[in-house]
Order: structure tokens, then C-alpha cells, then sequence
């Protein structure tokens, strides 16, 4: 996927590029993304897997209503990614289940 | 503990729309909202609004969302970002948190614009990465300008449907077919319209039997419907996408009022249980007003006058606003609310909101 490069309505500007990574990967993203738009952008779809059947989750709602898109940021897990933006140096990672410690649930 | 005249939760059309009014006459407003913009989904909103001239008729919602914004700025309104508000009790006082504090205010009055939440609709392969709800495509495009997929597929062609398969296409996204039970568009043929000269097939009487995909989104199995509603087998049929977009119907947030034990009622119309309340936008609880989505499912325009209304009505009970004055203000709000809630569709809505009013 990509970032809109031309629109008939939007305006359209230029942003700034954001470094983070992502499961190790340096990424490049724009100042105001949320990851989970930034992570969109370089075809990553998958932002966690369930605790009990290890299934694949990520953006539904889009507007932080629904916890889906949850993955763990610069160590802490279950932050709703599409409610929040990207900064400079941001590391990210696949969730796995609950993100913690708490062995299979 | 901070005081304010009048604390407003959802910083959308309604909720600007009730600060708006209680801060012109006079009021303390603070305007709380979990994200850390506001507006609600009115940003994401890039078609020409419908209604009259006092609607901002012929205007694009993110316009009217400016405006708003800067009419809150000029009625002194306290803007609250990044606040989620967990909390309503019995002596008035909100709480909300940051994610990492909590914050205890209290309010003479609260008015509760708390939107609505997308519906999910259950199949096999629902939870495949690429299905998402219609609003979070068009959030992603219009909002953070950037393409959810390549080739989507959008279920209802309600209004909500329908526009945003025009705004995804509009963004560059194929669309490859609309999809709606119904045997029939449920949306203004005007919507309907715009996606099917653009060569976009609507299916009624259709329905998704299950999202196929391996990690991700790759195709939809589509069956037609037969009179009791069964996919007919023989009609079956793959559409590749790496898309799904929901967009069948919103349910009021509820959780607040339901928390602050304003009286609930069911309205099916009006998109499930929500507080029971009147014209003025007044429910059980003394303290709290209602107003949008939250007051039962319509759209921008009619929440922004419920707002309003409701604001109206903080406003008199604080003393700020003379019988009178009241009154012919309320009058003038109903009649474009009433405006709102002509022709076919406004009409259904209007009967199911006078269905849930207090008598």
C-alpha cells in the first residue's frame, strides 16, 4: 500500500520522515501517522497474533474503540495503534497473545 | 477539583455544538475527548454535506468542522484532548484519564455526545487482517491519506456504505462491488448514483458467506439471497480483495449514560439502546443532556443541532438565558431539526425518536 499522492479534494502536503522500527525492521514514516497507518503503508497488515488459537489481528475500527490493532510499543503491550502516532525512534513489535509475561493466555 | 458550569464529553458535531452554545451565554464550558483531535468523525467527512443554508448546505464536513472548532475557540470554551472519561458519579463529578493519570472534575451539568460505535457483522474469516469497518477505511484515506488496500469490497449500501466506496474511490482504491441483504439500496439514490456510474456494481439481495485468506485478506466468497434469506448455493462466487469493509450500521456509546443510570430504552431505527430523552435533549438524570449519535443513530448535521439544543438547555438551567429567549432559540433549533427529518427517510427517524421521548 501507499500514502495518497494525489487526491480531487484533499490538499495533500508534505510531511516530515519519522524513523521507527518494527519487529527489528527500520521503517520510514511521516510525522502525524498513527502506526497503524504507517505500518499500512509498507504492506504490513498483521499487527498481532490472539493468545489462544495464535490468529491473526489488525485494524478493524480504526478509532480506538476496539483494542484489535493492539501491539507492543517501546515495550509496552496493548497500546492501540491506531490511536496512536509515531515518534521519532519508535520501536515496535508483533504482539503476541497478551504481550506480557503470563505464559499461554 | 476544577468546577465548570457545564462539562461536555465527545468533542464531535454534537458535543461543539453544545459547548458552542453554553460558552456563548456565558457558561464555563470544558470540552473532554479521548483522541487527541477534535471533531469526532467530522474531519474524515469530505463530501458536500445535504440540508438547508443554516446547515453549511454545499459545504464539505471537515469545513464545517473548522468553523465549529472556531466558534468553540470564541465562546471560551476549555478544550480537554487525549481525556477519556471513565467515570460519572452521583455528585456530578467526571473522571477521566490521560492512560497514565486520572483527573476528577465536576460539572453543574454534563452533556453526554458520546457517538456511536460501527457495528461488526459475524462470518467465517471475519477477523482475516485486511476486514475492517467502512470508517476505518475512510480514516485511514481521509484522514491519514493513505490507501487501506488496492481492491476492496464495501458490505451495505447505506449512506455510510456508499460514500465511503465513492471516497475510496475517489483515493484510487478499486472497488469492486457493494454488497447489501437487502433487497434493495438503503442509501439516497444520490450516493447510490455517484458509485454506480463509476462503474461499481451494486448487489442486493447479496451477502458475504466468508472472508478467505491465509494471514491476511485475499477474497470474499458472495452468495445470493433467496426469499428467506438463505445463500442460494448455485449462486456463489469469488471477488478477489484484499479489502472488507463493514459498514453495516452504528450502535450508540452508551456506556457512560447507562454508567450514569440515565433510563435506557431500545429503538431499533435508532440503532439500539440508548438514554431515553425529549425534544429538549433532557434525560432522567436531572444533571445530564444528550445529544447525536449517542441520543440515537441520524447524522453530522442533526447531532450538531442536538448539540446545540442541548447546550441551549444547559445554558437556561444555569440561569444564563431568559424564558424567553429560551424558548424562540429551542424553537429555532427544532424546526431545523425537524427540517433534518423530512422525505422518506427522515421521517422513519423522526417517528423513532418521538417513540423514545418522554411523554
Amino acid at each position: 500500500m501507499q500514502y495518497l499522492t494525489e487526491h480531487p479534494i484533499l490538499p495533500l502536503e508534505e510531511r516530515p520522515v519519522v524513523h521507527i522500527t518494527v519487529d527489528g525492521c527500520p521503517i520510514e514514516a511521516r510525522l502525524g501517522d498513527t502506526i497503524a497507518a504507517a505500518l499500512t503503508t509498507h504492506g504490513i497488515r498483521v499487527f498481532r497474533h490472539t493468545a489462544k488459537r495464535r490468529q491473526p489481528r489488525g485494524i478493524f475500527c480504526g478509532i480506538g474503540q476496539c483494542t484489535d490493532c493492539v501491539m507492543v510499543v517501546d515495550g509496552k503491550p496493548n497500546v492501540r495503534t491506531c490511536v496512536t502516532r509515531v515518534r521519532e525512534g519508535m520501536v515496535i513489535q508483533t504482539q503476541e497473545g497478551n504481550g506480557g509475561n503470563c505464559g499461554t493466555l | 477539583m476544577e468546577r465548570y458550569d457545564v462539562i461536555v464529553v465527545g468533542a464531535g458535531p454534537a458535543g461543539l455544538g453544545a459547548a458552542i452554545e453554553a460558552g456563548r451565554a456565558g457558561a464555563r464550558v470544558l470540552l473532554l475527548d479521548e483522541h487527541d483531535r477534535p471533531g469526532g468523525q467530522l474531519f474524515k467527512q469530505i463530501h458536500k454535506f445535504f440540508g438547508s443554508q443554516a446547515h453549511h448546505a454545499g459545504t464539505r464536513g471537515y469545513a464545517i468542522g473548522q468553523m465549529l472548532l472556531q466558534e468553540a475557540a470564541e465562546a471560551g470554551v476549555t478544550l480537554g484532548l487525549g481525556q477519556r472519561v471513565w467515570g460519572i458519579f452521583p455528585d456530578g463529578s467526571v473522571t477521566s484519564t490521560d492512560e497514565t493519570t486520572s483527573t476528577r472534575r465536576w460539572g453543574n451539568y454534563l452533556v453526554l455526545a458520546t457517538g456511536a460505535a460501527e457495528r461488526a457483522v459475524s462470518f467465517p474469516g471475519c477477523t482475516l487482517p485486511g476486514v475492517m469497518t467502512a470508517g476505518a477505511a475512510q480514516t485511514l484515506v481521509n484522514l491519514q491519506h493513505v490507501l487501506p488496500g488496492r481492491e476492496a469490497v464495501m458490505v451495505g449500501a447505506g449512506n455510510v456504505g456508499l460514500i465511503v466506496s465513492y471516497q475510496l474511490l475517489q483515493a484510487g482504491v478499486q472497488v469492486q462491488a457493494v454488497v447489501e441483504a437487502m433487497p434493495e439500496i438503503t442509501g439516497y439514490a444520490v450516493h447510490a448514483g455517484k458509485v454506480q456510474r463509476a462503474g461499481v456494481p451494486i448487489l442486493t439481495g447479496h451477502t458475504v458467506v466468508q472472508a478467505l485468506g491465509d494471514s491476511c485478506l485475499e477474497g470474499v466468497e458472495l452468495a445470493a439471497l433467496d426469499a428467506a434469506g438463505q445463500p442460494i448455493p448455485d449462486s456463489r462466487r469469488l471477488l478477489p480483495c484484499d479489502t472488507l469493509c463493514l459498514a453495516v450500521g452504528l450502535n450508540p456509546r452508551m456506556e457512560l449514560a447507562a454508567a450514569a443510570q440515565c433510563e435506557l430504552v431500545w429503538s431499533g431505527p435508532l440503532g439500539g439502546l440508548l438514554p431515553r430523552h425529549n425534544a429538549r435533549m433532557e434525560t432522567s438524570n436531572p444533571h445530564i443532556l444528550v445529544a447525536g449519535d449517542l441520543a440515537g443513530i441520524e447524522e453530522a448535521s442533526t447531532a450538531l443541532d442536538e448539540g446545540r439544543m442541548a447546550g441551549l438547555g444547559c445554558a437556561y438551567k444555569l440561569g444564563l438565558l431568559d424564558p424567553a429567549v429560551y424558548s424562540r432559540r429551542c424553537q429555532e433549533v427544532q424546526d431545523r431539526l425537524d427540517s433534518l427529518r423530512q422525505g422518506p427517510f427522515g421521517a422513519r427517524r423522526r417517528t423513532a425518536k418521538e417513540e423514545v421521548f418522554f411523554l
